[in-house]
């Protein structure tokens, strides 16, 4: 139990998938400049980024090893990755019609989100356990959403405070996602 | 002629990925903390761009419209198979480097994004020079980046010492924030330049 728990606020705070690993960028900057939006991106990246990792694991393991096809992992990867997302959106749309509407838009987006496929390409590098995959899929997305959200924030504060002209738009989200990574780097002696 | 040698620099200067374009983020953070790593990937990508974009353009009448995303990402994913066979078993010092960063050239939206908006609809002459140009602009880019983190945070270049030896590296741009800070810089420093290009020309 302990070693999931430490599991969990390693991939959280100090190896955070965005400010710290690096994936994951292009929601990160493209989404980030509402509140609003932000919420809804990190609810569809949860919710796939559990369920392609969990997927992906079973594909590697119980299809690809056995028959002894291991370097074509990235492009089936890829694949599954890229077909869920269409039938999570087609599921979603006879099912849930209210959910669909919130985390619709933002379902496309998710198949060129890098930190899908990253993460699911980390699980099997690292050896995960079937458990294992599924805690450390579910806190990577937490940490995701915590870095999109608070960055959310801080660049709904920029949009009404004033900024240099040179500095607006993406290059002070970059400064203030320097600055934040700062911030979750103070954590990164906590998994050692 | 002239078209392929302007296929071939626009992707140099007036629309340099990542710069111009924020997409494809990730591996420009990632693999900037050293020069020969930044080198390292932007050969895959120059490779992969160079094949996907030369496929994608011989098949382009072949290819259903409807089904071209998958099809476009099956050809993208066996050229970056390709790339990380090679470099595992020729390279492998760098290949354990650069690490998950070589299978993720995969999702880098630039290699999608040049296969949908260019390579799809032109021949093929003109879609390996776009790709070529696009992936070396990448790499330059690249370079640029993990030059000055390089030789400002540890004080040397490819390994090298360009720095004197009392010099004490400025440690944070190595680490992961430092990445920020710096692409936030460049970008301010390369909307600097545009505003100074434009200015002579409005007052004329």
């Amino acid at each position: 139990m302990g070693d999931y728990l430490l599991m969990m606020v390693t991939a959280i705070f100090a190896n955070n998938i965005l400010l710290i690993r690096f994936l994951g960028q292009c929601p990160f900057i493209g989404v980030s400049s509402s509140l609003e939006s932000a919420i809804g991106m990190s609810g569809a990246a949860l919710f796939v980024n559990v369920l392609a990792s969990s997927i992906t694991w079973i594909v590697y393991n119980f299809l690809l090893i056995p028959l002894e096809l291991t370097y074509l992992r990235t492009v089936a990867f890829i694949l599954v990755i890229a077909s869920l997302v269409q039938l999570v959106e087609i599921v979603l749309q006879k099912t849930a019609p209210a959910l669909y509407k919130s985390l619709g838009i933002y379902l496309p987006l998710i198949t060129t989100n890098c930190m899908i496929f990253g993460v699911a390409v980390l699980n099997i590098q690292e050896g995960h356990s079937f458990l294992e995959t599924l805690v450390y899929a579910f806190s990577t997305a937490i940490g995701f959403s915590l870095a999109l959200i608070v960055l959310a924030g801080i660049r709904e504060r920029f949009a009404i405070g004033r900024v240099p002209s040179l500095f607006s738009g993406v290059p002070i989200a970059l400064l203030s996602a320097g600055m934040m990574g700062l911030c979750f780097y103070g954590f990164i002696g906590l998994g050692q | 002629m002239a078209r392929i040698v302007q296929e071939f620099t626009k992707g140099l200067w007036k629309e340099v990925p990542p710069f111009r374009f924020v997409l494809g983020l990730c591996p420009v953070l990632a693999v900037t903390a050293n020069v020969s790593s930044a080198l390292g990937l932007g050969g895959g990508v120059i490779f992969v761009l160079l094949v996907s974009n030369t496929l994608i353009s011989t098949f382009r009448k072949l290819i259903p419209s409807k089904i071209r995303v998958p099809v476009f990402i099956v050809i993208i994913a066996s050229a970056v198979t390709i790339v990380e066979l090679t470099m595992e078993a020729y390279l492998y010092s760098l290949y354990e480097v650069l690490g998950i960063w070589i299978p993720l050239i995969v999702v880098n939206c630039l290699i999608l994004g040049r296969a949908e908006a260019f390579a799809r609809k032109e021949p093929v002459h003109l879609a390996a020079a776009d790709g070529f140009g696009m992936g070396l602009g990448f790499t330059i880019s690249l370079v640029v980046l993990a030059s000055f983190r390089e030789i400002i945070g540890a004080g040397t270049w490819f390994g090298l010492q360009v720095m004197p030896e009392s010099y004490i590296g400025f440690e944070l741009l190595q680490r992961p924030p430092g990445a920020y800070i710096c692409l936030g810089l460049l970008l301010v420093l390369m909307n600097f330049i545009s505003f100074k290009l434009e200015k002579p020309k409005q007052t004329c």
